[in-house]
């Protein structure tokens, strides 16, 4: 795993780069740890609260730890229309967690997102970024099985 | 009618990172041509041809860029790639098909109002397009296609807010996205304080084709007052839930039925909602309107970024709607009261509506609130974010009538 430290520095020359750096730390993180959003701070001359109220403000950012992989169901109105909520429900079942919380293994986290463009194959869920589509409740356990 | 593809003319049969294969179909001739010109003639050009903002607010892009004071020492060119819009992926398409062609547009905006630094703001939903993008601004500037004109990608991080663009400005900028009061306006003082022009993803894509082809042969497609094609992309109840790029006074119903291939399942229409989940509701007795922006706003629509949303006669409109009044409350950036507090007490209502808890009463306090936030919030989603609900309370009152106590 690369360290935090290493990452801020790689963008340190992009002007205004703090949310590169801290899209550069959730890549190896999975989130923003505490002292990676210090230490950005520090690096891009902003006050620490200043840095967090970023971090804090894009839905894709997180300063909580979460799993490995990182599920995403959209629930915009495409999705919403083509049957959001039965999906969230059987996922919901699947992992035996809430919406937002992440597995005691430490593997998966569930969160809801707004519409990530792919309405061509409604409803999505995108896993670490990846979207995978026209996902029913019956293919969930198929789907996420592939993730170990 | 079929499509019309101008923008999409190549799609899949080009690599859109390589420059190289875009030269082959004639890419970067436009911005040859451009470089050739004096600036104000080149502005003079594209104001000629009519060409308006694709990503919603239709302002005139050549109009836009004579803002610039041309003296500036530092000014920048800004793509709007925030595609935030629910139902709308037309950007990401025009990038994963022809991306090649808005990195030339984006230095032919440099070359007119002497910018040599460009930015792409991709929203954080596409890091797949971010590395396509990178791949082609290395692959165009190896090709030395570009000349000493210099596009940085950045990635966005979920914030639906972006999309408007002071508050684009701002997160480039390592800032919360907030918008920005106005004026100065961005052409005056944009990112970092310097004078910069934003443009949606599809209204630099069409410059190359505009300069290639001249003013009077874009100006001639579709719709006299919004020339050109339009990329639309089709979700909901269709049969062919795809995208498609027509001329400008293509109808509606078209779309709906030729395009789209009727509703799905063999089905009824009920309503259809363009432009996004901002956009209003359109029942079936205004279907037989063009497209194109005037047209759109005179039956109280908008062609917005060009979604599509279509519902059969099963639909639930309320509860449709409810749904989109949460996506408003969640990415109201909260900086002006009557959007923070209005999308809150919006979506609010609107669950009780329902949930077959509200009464005539609470129908009348949505219309009041609607208003409010249409008139005095800072920025075009809270001006934006009611007409969802307005427009279904005008086509649709049974539906909301039904569900009160």
């Amino acid at each position: 795993m690369a360290n935090y430290m290493d990452l801020i520095a790689s963008q340190k020359n992009t002007k205004g780069g703090i949310i590169e750096a801290f899209h550069a730390i959730q890549k190896e993180y999975n989130y923003i740890p505490r002292e990676a959003l210090t230490a950005a701070a520090k690096a891009f001359g902003m006050s620490e609260a200043k840095a967090y109220g970023v971090a804090t403000f894009y839905s894709y950012l997180s300063v909580e730890k979460r799993g490995k992989y990182i599920i995403r169901m959209c629930e915009s109105a495409p999705c919403h229309v083509a049957g959001a909520d039965e999906v969230i429900k059987a996922i919901e079942k699947y992992l035996g967690i809430k919406t937002g919380e992440t597995t005691a293994d430490g593997k998966y986290t569930l969160e809801l997102t707004e519409c990530i463009g792919q309405c061509q194959a409604t409803p999505v869920i995108t896993v670490n970024s990846e979207p995978i589509f026209n996902v029913s409740p019956e293919k969930i356990p198929e789907i996420l099985s592939a993730y170990k | 009618m079929e499509e019309k593809r101008v923008l999409l003319e190549y799609a899949d049969q080009i690599n859109p990172e390589s420059a190289a294969d875009y030269i082959k179909v004639g890419g970067y001739k436009g911005l040859e041509k451009a470089r050739a010109m004096q600036k104000k003639d080149l502005i003079d050009e594209v104001k000629k041809s009519g060409l308006r903002g694709r990503g919603g607010a239709g302002f005139n892009a050549g109009m836009k860029w004579s803002f610039v004071p041309q003296d500036a020492p530092v000014k920048y060119v800004v793509c709007n790639l925030d595609e935030g819009e629910p139902g709308t992926y037309k950007d990401r398409i025009i990038c994963e098909k022809n991306a090649q062609a808005l990195l030339e547009g984006m230095a032919i905006c440099g070359a007119a109002i002497g910018s040599d630094q460009g930015y792409i703001y991709c929203r954080g939903e596409y890091p797949f397009v971010v590395e396509l993008l990178k791949n082609a601004v290395k692959s165009a500037k190896d090709a030395g296609a570009l000349g000493d004109f210099d596009i940085e990608v950045r990635m966005g991080a979920g914030a639906y807010v972006c999309g408007e663009e002071t508050a684009l400005i701002e997160s480039i900028e390592g800032h919360r996205g907030e918008p920005r009061f106005k004026p100065p306006f961005p052409g005056v003082a944009g990112l970092w304080a310097a004078p910069t022009v934003v443009n949606n993803v599809e209204t630099f894509a069409c410059l190359p084709y505009i300069l290639v082809n001249g003013a009077e042969w874009f100006a001639g497609i579709g719709a006299a007052k919004y020339p050109g094609t339009k990329v639309l992309t089709l979700t909901g109840d269709i049969n062919n839930p795809t995208y498609f790029e027509v001329p400008t006074d293509y109808k509606l119903r078209d779309v709906i039925y030729k395009l789209g291939g009727g509703i799905k399942n063999g089905k009824k229409f009920k309503a259809v909602q363009v432009g996004g989940t901002s956009g209003a509701f359109i029942p079936e007795e205004n279907l037989d309107t063009q497209i194109d922006f005037d047209s759109m706003g005179a039956i109280g629509a908008a062609l917005g970024s060009g979604a599509v949303l279509v519902l059969d006669e099963t639909r639930d409109i309320v509860d449709t709607v409810a749904r989109i009044t949460k996506f408003f409350e969640h990415e109201s950036c909260g900086k002006c009261n009557p959007c923070r507090e209005g999308t809150f007490r919006m979506c609010e209502m609107l669950h009780k509506v329902n949930e077959g808890k509200a009464s005539e009463k609470d129908l009348e306090n949505i219309l009041r609130l609607a208003k409010v936030m249409r008139k005095a919030s800072l920025c075009g989603l809270g001006q934006a974010a009611p007409i969802p609900v307005e427009s279904t309370i005008k086509h649709f009152k049974y539906e909301y009538m039904r569900k009160l106590v």
